[in-house]
């Protein structure tokens, strides 16, 4: 750990040190070297694991963004057109479920996490292997009983599940539905066990704590969220299912329980699941932004303890969800402050990914586009937050659309496009191939203009006092929702363009090469493709991270690569 | 342009408060994002690739000016978080000399009655400039009770009293929604607020059908359903004596102590083996299932009358 010699070793540039052997494609890779769905179904290889997981939650982002294309024409107009008010109260619950729970949460770690996170600490593959196999057949389990409830005749208790509307009122499919989350949950789990052991043990020689890429310190955060906050989920949702299956008292006063009590636990898990669902979108943030600006970032420990500090801080404010369902006055006041404090470290990030950019050669190359949506929008929607911890702002606009453009500001203008951007900038390592650049670019813009036009209007719908979950709504509203189904619609071009020409490049595209963003990353020190086991011989680290040099670069065109 | 409309009517004195503070954290924000953006903008021209900028030293960090940017805003967040905590107590802090209106929920319609008896559904008449207050509970799900326009909101929770009050500072009608997701016809549960003169609000209670009020309904209740049975000084029964019970402290026999308020009453008339009065023998059957939410809530509007009175010595 003598940082100070080793550091002005890696400052000689980083593109000395990196395998730069441009326009090569490994013939001999992770891909080519096993063929046949078998090979797929038992493989063991966190790259080929990761891309089972990418097919699989692209799958439920697809039928979950079908029901929220179905409630956007449904909300053009203030009376039913479309749907009755049942399906829509199906409608949306299954975008929630399945957006939450089935693409959300697994959506980074699972797919470029289990991707790059052994390769990013130069190991050759995760610590679990089997186990990680099987994380994926529990998703694809919880996923088909989530499935099975759509299939026949979904569930209409809102994502939330709140009772005693889901145990003792509801009559649709809630115990298969919370069983599909219950079995996912365990998915999550083992992932979470699997990052946390692969992170303490699988490092590369001389790849010190303070050395690790701020992607690995974030999944490393989801990681123990997913651990300690999961099994809660599980409890919550098995107490569910004995009230409603065997009629024990435990949430329905009629039963002799507490139907506020199953909000404390609901949200004790979901709001910490919250960060699981940002954290690895930040972490992404930072290695998109140090290598399209090719500057080290700034306030290393400053981002890499703010990871840590929100996943600690997460777990002791999920009573801001309840600031107007008659808890104490005094418990909202402590939730209050913890909530203000908890945007603190978030606020740290932001600041040190704006400093990141000083003094940069900045590339605006499609994943960097991505990385500068990303932090306006999270910018938004966190301060957004500080409105919803703010006791008496809350108590107007819970439980509306504020709320609704609030989280979606987080949610999907932070980690859709944190996602977006990573796949963009790892797709290289993944496929041996590039996508095309200005179709990229073209998408990433209409991507964040489709997603203002959709969520922003929400903002003003909320304060005007729009309930969410509304079938049917007075025509004062009409307006904003009519804008709002229009960027829905732009906000669609811009995922569907991305699945379009990742299709196509997958075969055609442009042969990569190793780096082809001259990244410091172990994981660009491979051949692209990589091969089965990542590294011909085990990489050796001699410095800390993201040892660009902004001056040397200043010139330097990725583009043209 | 009413149809662009950026902010609901505010109609009542919580109604400034909140949008005080919306309007300073809104400031705020817009401050943020342009200590954010500019930068972010200015150093992306600045900085592109291939201009001729400066990129000699560059810096990756310094204690300084993290902890600015650390501590300034936790200062700046704790004085938000007082700002609101202060408001939200008092939009949380019942006041006295209210109007009284009890509201039950249920799939999917308000049912609300006035003291003087007038009952409503979908609808709540008030006086303006006056402070009205409400009880609230659920007969099924959870539902909440939500006015816009007074920017006040307080989830309505089966087994639970909850409250909300407002005082009106403009006449008109308001949207009344029900904001917790309550079923299929939760976006129908829907209604609206009148804010009248008083002249006219007493007009408009004393029209219609004339009915007892609700401590009278629940006064009869009290004799009909068998409690003055028990609950009398010529009773053959130990039970205690209701009269000047109301909010006072109540010694339990399990050597606690409770306060004799609406939740109290609540529970001991549909779970009397809860909460057992010190000195008393545990021999009162449940209410549950044979009174109404209205029921329960007029007895205890009853009990609250003669909560005043001095008890009788026996």
């Amino acid at each position: 750990m003598n940082n100070a010699t080793s550091e002005a070793d890696s400052m000689k540039s980083a593109t000395e040190v990196i395998v730069d052997r441009p326009g090569e494609f490994a013939r001999e890779n992770y891909l080519s070297i096993h063929h046949g769905v078998k090979a797929w179904l038992l493989t063991k290889d966190h790259k080929r694991i990761g891309l089972l997981y990418l097919g699989t939650i692209l799958s439920f982002f697809v039928i979950a963004s079908v029901a929220a294309a179905l409630m956007r024409i449904e909300l053009l107009t203030p009376q039913p057109k479309l749907v009755t008010s049942e399906t829509y109260n199906k409608l949306f619950t299954i975008h929630g479920v399945l957006m939450v729970w089935f693409f959300l949460i697994p959506s980074i770690p699972t797919v470029l996490g289990n991707f790059v996170l052994p390769m990013m600490i130069g190991a050759r593959d995760v610590a679990f292997p089997k186990l990680n196999l099987m994380s994926w057949y529990i998703f694809v389990a919880g996923g088909a009983l989530a499935l099975w409830s759509l299939i026949h005749g979904g569930v209409d208790t809102g994502w939330t599940f709140y009772t005693p509307y889901s145990t003792t009122y509801a009559n649709t499919h809630v115990i298969s539905m919370a069983a599909g989350v219950f079995v996912a949950g365990f998915s999550t789990i083992v992932t979470g066990i699997n990052f946390i052991v692969t992170t303490h043990k699988m490092r590369a020689p001389g790849l010190t704590w303070f050395r690790l890429p701020l992607f690995v310190w974030s999944l490393y955060a989801t990681s123990l969220i997913m651990v300690l906050a999961t099994p809660v989920l599980a409890i919550t949702l098995a107490l569910i299912s004995v009230e409603r299956f065997w009629g024990v008292g435990i949430f329905d006063p009629k039963l002799g329980g507490d139907p506020v009590l199953f909000q404390h636990m609901f949200w004790f898990y979901s709001h910490p699941a919250v960060y699981i669902m940002i954290l690895p979108g930040m972490g992404v943030i930072s290695e998109l932004i140090t290598c399209f600006s090719r500057k080290q970032i700034y306030g290393y420990v400053w981002v890499g303890s703010a990871s840590m500090a929100i996943a600690i801080l997460g777990f002791l404010v999920w009573g801001h969800h309840m600031f107007v369902s008659s808890q104490s006055v005094y418990a909202g006041m402590v939730f209050s402050i913890l909530s203000f404090l908890v945007a603190v470290p978030s606020g740290i990030k932001v600041f040190n990914w704006t400093a990141t950019l000083r003094k940069g050669s900045i590339h605006f190359a499609t994943p960097m586009l991505y990385a500068l949506g990303f932090i306006g929008l999270f910018t938004i929607g966190g301060l957004t937050g500080l409105f919803l911890a703010a006791l008496a702002v809350d108590v107007h606009v819970h439980d509306t659309y504020f709320v609704i453009a609030h989280f979606h500001y987080i949610m999907v203008g932070g980690m859709v496009m944190a996602f977006m951007g990573g796949l963009h900038y790892w797709w290289p390592k993944i496929s041996g191939r590039l996508y095309p650049e200005f179709a990229g670019k073209l998408a990433a813009m209409i991507t964040f203009i489709g997603f203002n036009l959709t969520f922003f209007p929400q903002f003003i719908l909320g304060y005007l006092g729009q309930p969410r979950r509304y079938h049917i709504y007075p025509p004062e509203f009409q307006i904003y929702h009519v804008l709002s189904t229009a960027g829905a619609s732009i906000l669609g071009i811009g995922y569907l363009m991305p699945l379009i020409y990742f299709i196509w490049a997958w075969r055609h595209g442009r042969v990569a090469g190793p780096n082809p963003w001259r990244a410091t990353g172990l994981e660009w020190q491979t051949t692209s493709p990589p091969p089965e086991h990542n590294f011909e011989e085990t990489p050796i680290v001699t410095g800390p991270p993201y040892s660009y040099s902004p001056e040397k670069d200043a010139d330097l065109n990725l583009a043209s690569l | 342009m009413d149809q662009f409309r950026l902010f609901p009517p505010q109609a009542s004195t919580t109604s400034h408060e909140v949008d005080a503070l919306f309007f300073a954290l809104t400031l705020i924000s817009l401050f943020f994002m342009a200590v954010i953006f500019l930068p972010i903008i200015f150093f992306s021209v600045k900085y592109r690739r291939g201009s001729s900028a400066d990129r000699s030293n560059p810096s990756s960090g310094s204690f300084w000016i993290e902890s600015g940017w650390t501590v300034g805003p936790m200062f700046l967040s704790l004085g938000l978080f007082a700002w609101s905590a202060l408001v939200y107590f008092r939009i949380e802090r019942r006041p006295a000399n209210a109007i009284e209106v009890q509201v039950v929920g249920k799939q999917w319609m308000w049912k609300l009655q006035h003291a003087e008896g007038k009952r409503e559904i979908n609808e709540l008449h008030v006086p303006v400039n006056t402070t009205v207050a409400m009880t609230m509970t659920s007969q099924d799900v959870i539902h909440s009770f939500f006015v816009p326009a007074f920017r006040v909101k307080q989830d309505v929770v089966p087994g639970r009293y909850t409250g909300i009050w407002f005082k009106a500072t403009r006449t008109g009608e308001y949207h009344l929604f029900c904001a917790q997701y309550c079923g299929t016809q939760h976006s129908q549960m829907v209604g609206r607020v009148v804010v009248m003169e008083p002249t006219a609000y007493e007009r408009w209670l004393k029209s219609g059908e004339l009915s007892e009020s609700v401590v009278l309904a629940g006064e009869r209740l009290f004799h009909d359903r068998g409690c003055s049975g028990c609950h009398s000084p010529n009773s053959q029964f130990h039970a205690p004596l209701l009269q000047g019970l109301y909010r006072k402290p109540l010694p339990l026999a399990d050597g606690t102590m409770a306060k004799a308020d609406d939740q109290y009453l609540r529970d001991s008339i549909l779970q009397p083996a809860k909460q057992i009065t010190a000195g008393y023998p545990n021999i009162m059957p449940s209410f549950a299932g044979h009174l109404s939410e209205e029921e329960i809530m007029q007895l205890i509007a009853y009990l609250k009358y003669i909560g005043d009175q001095a008890p009788p010595s026996p």
